[in-house]
């Protein structure tokens, strides 16, 4: 094992970005999962079609970036439809929707996964632009552009959500519907329709960080397996519905994965990451920032 | 029996006859089935796919000659989606069910291994295609395997000796967490031991791993003049792009060794330039040395398919290894003029087989007798170019010295 200051300041430096990215590729589930409870196990596909879409529009020169953005309209009309027919399908029809709607965002999942395979083959797909590859140097210190454009996105999309939901009309409404459906519905308000504007904005959002997914590495179809536990883990950890809290869960998976990596030993960073989770639940069960 | 249920009878007899008359003949004209599941889908779907279209080609030039011992050959194929867990069920029915009368083993390690007490049980002959030491517990002595490596050390002996240009004393690991890379690790890590190098650093890494700028940075501190590195496809993205954003540090000479992925001509084609100046090991470049009697036909072919299949466009890694298996079962076949597992597993293991990737002779583990696993260097390669790839000193050969076709430069003057 090698220590020094230097390298433990780099750990947790590296494992801020690293965290970050997680928040980053989380944060839409936490609307989806932790404010609307929709059990949306599709979302990691949904990422991964956001970096496929990313990868083509790239095919034609687009900046990953601006690829991601030009998206999110239409990723986000794909949510409210994908809602509607989870809604009038399975949550509209009884008690046990929980599960049987766990069956069908799975059989979306695979829908997404089959479909990728069908239309770009199996391969490795990575996209190209200015700021992969390279870094920005501090003495010694590098950081790698493509991570400080995960930190700035993650930052971006959790201040823009947290104003949303708390200062907008509708964003309180969101909320409201998180709390108490009910008592929402007595206010005149369609729950219905604000859970499907909120499941768009979750899915509007998954196009961007699925952008920043294909900018951080290569993609290919099968990879939202990968990311199912990590971003659950993200958001359970939170506490779910908090966006703020989706930050700091993933600063801290991603810190505590760099450091433990750096220092002890990479194959202990899920474990580490995962036994945190358990300890934090064990401590507070409704998560680090849940109410 | 009135006259006429007689006539009946003998018209029935008549016809019986003439229909076995020309039954024999048909069923003689029935195909030959090779059976063989290939990974189209999951972690090995890129490379399977492209393997299949090799054995396609394959098929197609055999029944273009006539086929086999005067009968057409017909490829019974099945998605293993790349899981170890359906391939002794897949085999089991291309045995008892489709009666195929050939076998050729899944791609790759993982899913093969389960078949081997199967095949072994059963007699039978199996063409192995890309595996690594599935054969070494078991002994069957009708296992043949295309890939050009036998033992774990045949891996990376080659990238060692590169390194002792530099005079190298210290070497550093990063390693997959898998059974596969680990079992490749420990080959060189042996050699590194014979060579007297000190292990500096030592890292294995989970498959989940999304970024590797930490591990970088501290292999940077180690200051190692070796850096040995086993991974996979999206981790080998990872590795070079980190390595191109941290830097490993002057001290490092040689990086590179057993990366899977920087064969595939999608990977190579986005990380262009940041390739420069890794060694890695490989199967076949199209270097003067590897200028095997028919491979340059065959690749060209082969990427015709490949665009229409939206796989590998180069295709160096596995297809033309793919197109040797079908080259072995047609040269065993016809000098022994039998399809007898046992005559042909005797021909195979007793002669040179004939391929396009060149001779090649078995040893009694049935992998290759002399090994021949290239390192190649990655130089002057610029970004967005897949074409690049097709022409020779993109990848120039370092070792062995038989296939060599240039001297390895230290890693940060092939980088300028």
């Amino acid at each position: 094992m090698i220590f020094s200051f230097q390298l433990l300041f780099e750990a947790i430096l590296f494992g801020i970005l690293l965290g970050c990215f997680y928040a980053a590729v989380s944060i839409g589930l936490s609307v989806a999962f932790g404010l609307l409870d929709v059990p949306h196990v599709a979302h990691p596909a949904v990422l991964i079609l956001g970096a496929y879409c990313t990868y083509l529009l790239g095919s034609y020169g687009w900046d990953p970036i601006v690829a991601g953005l030009a998206l999110m309209p239409l990723f986000f009309l794909f949510g409210i439809a994908l809602y509607r027919f989870y809604y009038e399908t399975f949550e509209k029809r009884g008690t046990d929707a929980g599960v049987r709607g766990l069956a069908f965002f799975f059989g979306i999942a695979f829908i997404i996964e089959v479909g990728l395979i069908l239309a770009f083959g199996v391969d490795q797909r990575l996209v190209e632009a200015e700021y992969i590859g390279k870094s920005l140097s501090f003495g010694e210190m590098r950081i790698p552009l493509r991570m400080l454009l995960a930190f700035a996105i993650a930052l971006v999309l959790t201040a823009a959500l947290t104003l949303y939901l708390s200062k907008t009309f509708t964003g309180r409404a969101i909320k409201a519907v998180a709390q108490d459906e009910a008592a929402l519905r007595l206010m005149g308000a369609d729950p219905v329709r604000i859970k499907q504007w909120a499941f768009g904005i979750a899915t509007g959002v998954t196009a961007l960080t699925g952008a920043l997914l294909i900018i951080i590495g290569p993609v290919e179809p099968m990879l939202d397996r990968v990311y199912i536990g990590r971003t659950f883990c993200v958001v359970v950890l939170a506490g779910l519905g908090s966006m703020t809290g989706t930050l700091a869960a993933g600063l801290i998976l991603g810190i505590s994965e760099s450091i433990v990596l750096m220092h002890f030993g990479a194959s202990w960073a899920p474990a580490v990451a995962f036994g945190l989770l358990l300890v934090v639940l064990g401590i507070r069960p409704q998560g680090l920032f849940g109410r | 029996m009135t006259g006429i249920k007689r006539r009946g009878v003998l018209v029935a007899g008549v016809l019986a006859l003439a229909i076995g008359a020309f039954a024999s003949p048909a069923l003689a004209q029935q195909p030959i089935k090779i059976g063989h599941s290939m990974a189209l889908t999951g972690a090995l779907g890129g490379g399977g796919k492209a393997a299949l279209i090799a054995l396609q080609l394959w098929v197609e030039d055999v029944n273009a000659k006539g086929g086999l011992l005067g009968r057409k050959v017909e490829l019974v194929t099945y998605d293993d989606q790349s899981n170890p867990a359906t391939t002794p069920g897949i085999y089991t029915k291309l045995l008892d069910v489709d009666k195929v009368d050939l076998l050729i083993a899944p791609y790759a390690t993982v899913p093969t291994a389960p078949l081997m007490p199967l095949v072994k049980q059963r007699g039978l002959l199996l063409m192995g295609n890309y595996s690594f030491q599935v054969n070494s517990r078991v002994q069957h002595d009708m296992w043949f395997n295309n890939a050009p490596w036998n033992v774990a050390a045949s891996w990376s002996d080659n990238f060692f000796k590169a390194g002792k240009k530099f005079n190298a004393k210290t070497v550093a690991f990063l390693v997959a967490d898998q059974e596969f890379a680990q079992n490749l690790a420990r080959g060189a890590k042996s050699i590194a031991a014979t060579q007297g190098l000190k292990t500096v650093y030592e890292q294995n890494y989970p498959p989940t791993t999304v970024d590797f700028s930490s591990m970088i940075r501290a292999i940077r501190s180690a200051k190692p003049d070796i850096v040995y590195v086993m991974s996979y496809p999206n981790d080998s993205v990872a590795i070079v792009r980190s390595v191109n954003e941290i830097g490993v540090g002057p001290s490092v000479k040689l990086i590179g060794g057993g990366m899977v992925g920087l064969q595939f001509a999608p990977v190579m084609e986005s990380l262009g330039s940041m390739l420069n100046g890794w060694v890695n090991y490989h199967t076949y470049v199209p270097e003067k040395s590897m200028e095997f009697p028919g491979v340059k036909n065959f690749l060209a072919r082969y990427a015709k398919k490949a665009v229409e299949a939206k796989v590998d466009p180069l295709g160096y890694y596995l297809p033309p290894y793919n197109y040797a298996i079908g080259q072995m079962l047609e040269q065993a076949v016809t000098a022994t003029k039998s399809l007898d597992h046992k005559v042909l597993a005797k021909y195979i293991r007793e002669n040179e087989m004939k391929t396009i990737v060149g001779g090649i002779r078995y040893g009694k583990d049935g992998e290759w007798a002399d090994a021949r696993v290239v390192m190649v260097q990655f130089r002057g390669v610029v970004d967005k170019n897949v074409e690049q790839f097709r022409q020779p000193g993109k990848q120039v050969i370092v070792e062995p010295a038989a296939y060599k076709t240039g001297d390895v430069l230290p890693f940060d003057k092939a980088r300028k």
